[in-house]
């Protein structure tokens, strides 16, 4: 089924490789806009925390997965996003241009930021961005007129079209509202990956020595990518401050820094399904664990309750698991699923056998 | 006075980040890794030293539990290259980092399963002594964690700097392949840097809970508290990673005193106006590549 003869070139860019492939997006949107009907109430907010997560994922991975420069500060975006969203709103705005406000103040500020951090690379960007995030979560107090110093916002009902949007009072079209956010920017994440810009992004991450030789701007690239990325990641913050109804500066501590950056690589570096598999994996681990014990403590007998923190650990193992057999996440394992669905009986051991390597330095770049 | 006696204590604090920073370098000279896991060896470190030496579990002589503190926990990061790190070899840096991460959030849980949650600290023999200088008061507690780290930084830079085996660790971070060409055996050199690291880290802890309390999750903050340190004096730099740490040590106190709102993230700012100005840090060892 997947034997497509290219007649064009506009065939290895086309956003749906055929029919087919249309057919299962189509299906899966299909899905998520029945989901209201086919789950409860409170998997419905699960399910939008895994949307908004997704966005947030997809904001990171531009820079990171596909631009190769690691950042582990994305939560501090994902505060002025929210930050600027409820202040706005509580100074009369409506809501989508607070939305937009917050898109465009968390990508101008990600441009002014990036600009003398991007000048690193590798793991001194990394600290540089945990750095950030620890220095926002402090601001976070300090700024007191914007964010509501220690007692932080509370998120007001969003009006649109006539409805009044709350998380609780009306979870079905706040999650209509999620869905419709996360499709434009994941159409618009895909489209600029196949144009110039966004294959320049590539280039930047696999030699920036050739990417210059060919003649791409290598800040430009960098500096648009983290914008970019920082835009999608305030989105996402503005949202879930709306999902969490309330954010002060304990909303975005530097552990979602890094179980935001976690997540992308659990999901897999470098596809955008790594985002959402993430996404999923992070939001709905916490459940399967609660429900897990419950099983275990009513059919075995065995109480593993006694552990505080012990998702947290279930999560780490998962993560040094996936690192060590399967660097690629869970877009890898898809992926080899994929393969070998598709070539049913034609599938040879050993396909994605890992080339030995070794280290590069990262002291001369 | 104030001044005098604030510089002492920001001093031996700096000397704690220093030692810490100084697990990082080592790891970073040898097998450009870096170990994100580095603050919870060091709070394994000092729960050991707390169950040999406090009289509540094992009351053992300062410095046999020290020891045995330091040997456990070199044992244990040789383990782990071994067992753990050894399967992503050769794999870019940021694997180690996430690898890592996801190892502390795992040493944080086991500590506090078996230590519980609760802030201990260690019982010396110079509890709440002080030499008096004039009117400066030295706490015997600092001069031990200053003279220590002092001593520690001298042997670990002459070992780098003269002996084979440091050498040979310098040589497999440059450039693995052609270590592998010249026979030095990069893995069990890994190993031996993952010991060394295991060793200074349990040292760091034994001092910070000397001075302090520790309860597991007291690595996170406190380990990249020391990485920024190891950043600003550029990592793999060993005096820059000590200068960084006294760096790191100094500014906290005096910031808390005379602007306390920025108190808190003084150390992460001194770290990004240093990198914004030399982005390898103060003993930068990057260079351009050339084509």
């Amino acid at each position: 089924m997947s034997n497509r003869f290219k007649s064009r070139y506009d065939d290895d860019i086309n956003l749906f490789e055929g029919r087919w492939h249309l057919a299962q997006y189509a299906l899966l949107i299909a899905l998520l806009l029945a989901a209201p009907w086919l789950l409860g109430v409170y998997y419905l907010g699960e399910l939008t925390a895994v949307l908004i997560w997704s966005l947030a994922g997809l904001g990171l991975m531009l820079i990171s997965g596909h631009t190769g420069q690691v950042s582990l500060g994305h939560a501090a975006f994902m505060a002025i996003g929210a930050f600027t969203n409820l202040a706005l709103m509580m100074r009369g705005w409506h809501f989508i241009p607070a939305l937009l406000a917050s898109a465009v103040t968390s990508g101008v500020l990600g441009a002014i930021i990036s600009r003398p951090i991007l000048r690193m690379s590798g793991i001194y960007l990394a600290i540089a961005t945990l750095a950030l995030s620890i220095i926002i979560e402090d601001l976070s107090i300090l700024a007191e007129p914007i964010t509501g110093g220690v007692a932080g916002l509370f998120a007001p009902p969003i009006d649109l079209f006539g409805l009044t949007i709350d998380r609780y009072s009306s979870p079905k079209a706040f999650y209509y509202l999620c869905l419709t956010v996360l499709v434009i920017v994941t159409l618009g994440y895909l489209n600029l990956l196949r144009s110039a810009s966004g294959r320049s992004f590539l280039a930047v991450r696999d030699s920036e020595v050739s990417a210059r030789a060919l003649g791409v701007n290598v800040t430009r690239a960098k500096t648009l990518s983290f914008a970019l990325s920082c835009a999608m990641t305030g989105l996402a913050g503005a949202l879930y401050a709306h999902l969490a109804q309330a954010v002060n500066y304990e909303s975005f501590l530097v552990l979602i820094s890094i179980t935001l950056l976690l997540q992308v690589v659990i999901g897999g570096l470098g596809s955008v399904h790594g985002a959402f598999f993430g996404a999923i994996v992070v939001v709905l681990l916490p459940q399967s664990i609660a429900m897990l014990r419950d099983f275990l403590n009513n059919t075995a007998g065995i109480s593993i309750a006694a552990y505080p923190g012990m998702d947290t650990a279930l999560f780490a193992l998962l993560i040094l698991l996936m690192v060590i057999y399967e660097p690629r996440g869970l877009y890898g394992v898809w992926f080899k699923v994929r393969t070998w669905l598709q070539l049913f009986p034609l599938y040879r051991k050993g396909m994605f056998r890992r080339t030995r390597t070794y280290l590069k330095t990262e002291r001369q770049r | 006075m104030d001044i005098l006696q604030l510089l002492v204590s920001g001093i031996a604090n700096g000397c704690i980040y220093g030692l810490l920073a100084l697990g990082f370098v080592l790891i970073y000279k040898a097998s450009e890794a870096v170990n994100f896991a580095q603050g919870d060896m060091m709070m394994l470190g000092a729960f050991l030293g707390v169950t040999f030496i406090n009289a509540s579990y094992a009351d053992l002589p300062f410095l046999i539990g020290i020891t045995l503190a330091a040997l456990l926990l070199g044992l244990f990061g040789y383990l782990l290259d071994r067992f753990v790190l050894r399967a992503i070899f050769g794999q870019p840096q940021f694997a180690m980092v996430i690898l890592t991460i996801a190892l502390g959030f795992l040493i944080r849980f086991v500590a506090g399963v078996i230590w519980g949650h609760d802030p201990t600290s260690l019982e010396t023999p110079f509890v709440g002594q002080v030499w008096m200088l004039g009117e400066l008061m030295i706490p015997v507690v600092d001069a031990v964690i200053i003279l220590t780290t002092v001593g520690l930084t001298s042997i670990l830079y002459f070992f780098f700097a003269r002996t084979r085996l440091g050498v040979a660790m310098q040589a497999s971070s440059q450039n693995q392949m052609a270590a592998y060409y010249m026979g030095i055996p990069v893995k069990r050199i890994n190993a031996i840097v993952w010991a060394l690291s295991g060793v200074v880290a349990a040292i760091a802890g034994v001092l910070f809970a000397a001075k302090g309390a520790v309860e597991p999750s007291v690595g996170l903050l406190f380990g990249i508290k020391a990485f920024a340190a190891a950043v600003i004096g550029g990592l793999g730099s060993l005096p820059g990673a000590l200068l960084g740490g006294l760096l790191v040590g100094i500014v906290e106190p005096f910031a808390g005193r005379y602007l306390p709102e920025v108190g808190q993230i003084a150390p992460y700012l001194l770290m990004l106006v240093v990198l914004v100005l030399r982005p390898g840090g103060l003993f930068a060892q990057i260079s351009q590549k050339k084509v």
